[in-house]
């Protein structure tokens, strides 16, 4: 079910509209919250949602994807929105709780879309299960090995290690630990100096769908032990070579303009490793966040993409 | 020779320390016969759990402490997986919040876990022992073909089966274990703060073993050398 809220909202931003349905799915003991728009008896599509956010991010794009003609099947990723805090986080796990949601569509392949996080995760699915997918969409979550060109191997390294303390540090003050309790509006403010393109109508919207009223203010839906980054071996050119033997039709948007919540991945990075016949759009003067951003135009890109 | 462990009666209290949601259990096996020495902490192979004793090819002269990693042994099995290299340092380092400082006889998982614990806390870490042991190898040096891990419905609790499924195929570059010797060699005091005794080498610790500055030996001799700082 849908939570229903008893404040009246602040802000809501044109077109939005909140999933027609929402269920629940057991990945191996973690509750996972899916949310769907559309006939559900309409072809499926899998959206995949990015870090830190939550499926009712989706809540104006997933609307147009679902008029167009498609049961549009999302979920709140572990520590997430709607779903279960779990004890450890990691992107198998991650892969494991997508594959779980797929386990309960249809055998048909179907589309998977991801934005940012959820477009690498889809990609890594697609080479899962080959079987399952008919097209690939990803909307600027394609990493670059080439963030950081100018820093020497020295600083690197140095990096490397800051890293790793942070990581530990962490991990030391997780007891207990609780999300900042704020008004919508400085919730909104806060979520806004990561996603400083984004309007305070749509923060503030945000803050309604995907935070939680408190006695002492609004928290939002997140596991607070949840970390951006951490450390470990993983490396950008290892998720890109997923891409070269993909065997669907792929639609890579990304968006020109490098901004904080971004992977700073140009054109140049990602073209290499483009399958054949892959349709890559780079958009001027658009941020990480594609699909908010530009939601008509991204939704319209996808929709004859998939036609 | 030196005296063994055996000269003192065996302690099996168990000392509990929370890392985020789990509660890990260490195991407070021995004072040994100087019970002021710094403690030796073994962290155990993949899917093992500390021994009920000191084992007899451990000599230490003081007291022996084994942690139980998250999903192992008496420490709290997580829900749903999730299993990395880094979570169980997190582990380690709950550990020295409570031990102080250590010296670490690590088995197989335990040993790669020791290297990296001993970079991020050189002042703590007073030699990692590398021996052999399960989950040595880890999953290669980049990812092999993607798949979903689901543990078999017959798999047992304890071990995890998501820890066996998950930390088999934790990828261990070796340029990436390289780094961590040199943070090692850079911040500790000693003049050999890792030695590898492990007999299997793949290709991570075959990088580490080849840094000037890393020890090498038996698991005795190994001990023998860290006893006697």
């Amino acid at each position: 079910m849908v939570p229903d809220l008893t404040s009246e909202f602040l802000s809501q931003p044109e077109g939005v509209r909140r999933p027609d349905r929402r269920r629940v799915v057991d990945a191996a003991g973690v509750k996972i919250s899916v949310a769907e728009w559309g006939d559900e008896q309409a072809p499926a599509l899998l959206l995949a949602h990015g870090g830190f956010d939550f499926a009712e991010t989706l809540n104006r794009f997933a609307p147009m994807l679902a008029d167009g003609g498609y049961r549009v099947v999302s979920w709140d990723q572990r520590g997430h929105g709607e779903s279960a805090w779990a004890h450890l986080y990691s992107w198998e796990a991650d892969i494991r709780d997508a594959a779980s949601v797929l386990a309960t569509l249809p055998d048909e392949p179907l589309p998977f879309i991801g934005h940012s996080k959820g477009g690498s995760m889809v990609m890594h699915l697609a080479n899962v299960a080959p079987h399952r997918v008919s097209a690939l969409v990803n909307l600027d979550g394609l990493p670059s090995g080439n963030n950081m060109p100018d820093v020497s191997e020295l600083e690197r390294t140095r990096m490397q290690r800051d890293e790793m303390d942070r990581w530990l540090a962490h991990r030391r003050t997780l007891s207990d630990k609780q999300r900042k309790p704020g008004t919508v509006q400085e919730l909104a403010e806060r979520r806004g100096r990561m996603n400083p393109r984004l309007t305070t109508e749509w923060l503030q919207y945000l803050v309604q769908v995907g935070a939680r009223q408190e006695a002492d203010g609004w928290r939002w839906k997140l596991d607070p032990t949840m970390r951006m980054g951490g450390f470990g071996p993983w490396r950008p050119e290892w998720s890109m070579l997923r891409l070269p033997g993909l065997g669907v039709p792929m639609l890579g948007v990304m968006g020109l303009e490098i901004e904080v919540m971004g992977w700073g991945s140009r054109p140049s990075d990602v073209e290499p490793y483009l399958p054949p016949g892959a349709q890559f759009e780079g958009l001027e003067g658009v941020g990480h966040f594609v699909h908010i951003e530009q939601p008509r135009l991204v939704a319209d890109l996808i929709l004859e993409f998939l036609s | 020779m030196s005296p063994v462990n055996s000269e003192s009666p065996a302690s099996s209290d168990t000392i509990w320390v929370r890392h985020n949601r789990i509660d890990l259990a260490i195991h407070h096996l021995t004072n040994g016969y100087d019970p002021t020495h710094r403690p030796l902490l073994l962290l155990h192979g993949l899917g093992e759990r500390t021994p009920d004793e000191v084992p007899p090819n451990v000599r230490w002269p003081g007291p022996v402490y084994g942690l139980d990693f998250t999903g192992h042994g008496q420490s709290t099995i997580p829900v749903g997986g999730g299993y990395t290299s880094e979570i169980l340092v997190g582990d380690v380092d709950a550990s020295l919040e409570e031990l102080g400082e250590v010296t670490i006889l690590g088995r197989g998982l335990g040993a790669y876990i020791g290297l990296l614990i001993a970079a991020a806390r050189p002042q703590q870490v007073m030699g990692v022992v590398m021996s052999d042991g399960p989950g040595l190898v880890g999953g290669g040096i980049h990812p092999g073909s993607p798949s979903v891990p689901f543990p078999a419905p017959w798999a047992s609790n304890t071990p995890d089966p998501f820890a066996l499924l998950e930390l088999a195929r934790d990828v261990r570059p070796p340029d990436y274990a390289q780094t961590y010797v040199r943070f090692v060699l850079e911040s500790s005091k000693l003049e050999k703060a890792l030695m590898v005794c492990a007999v299997a080498r793949p290709e991570w610790l075959l990088a580490v073993a080849a840094e000037p500055g890393v020890g090498q030996g038996t698991v005795d001799e190994a001990l023998q050398f860290y006893a006697g700082l």
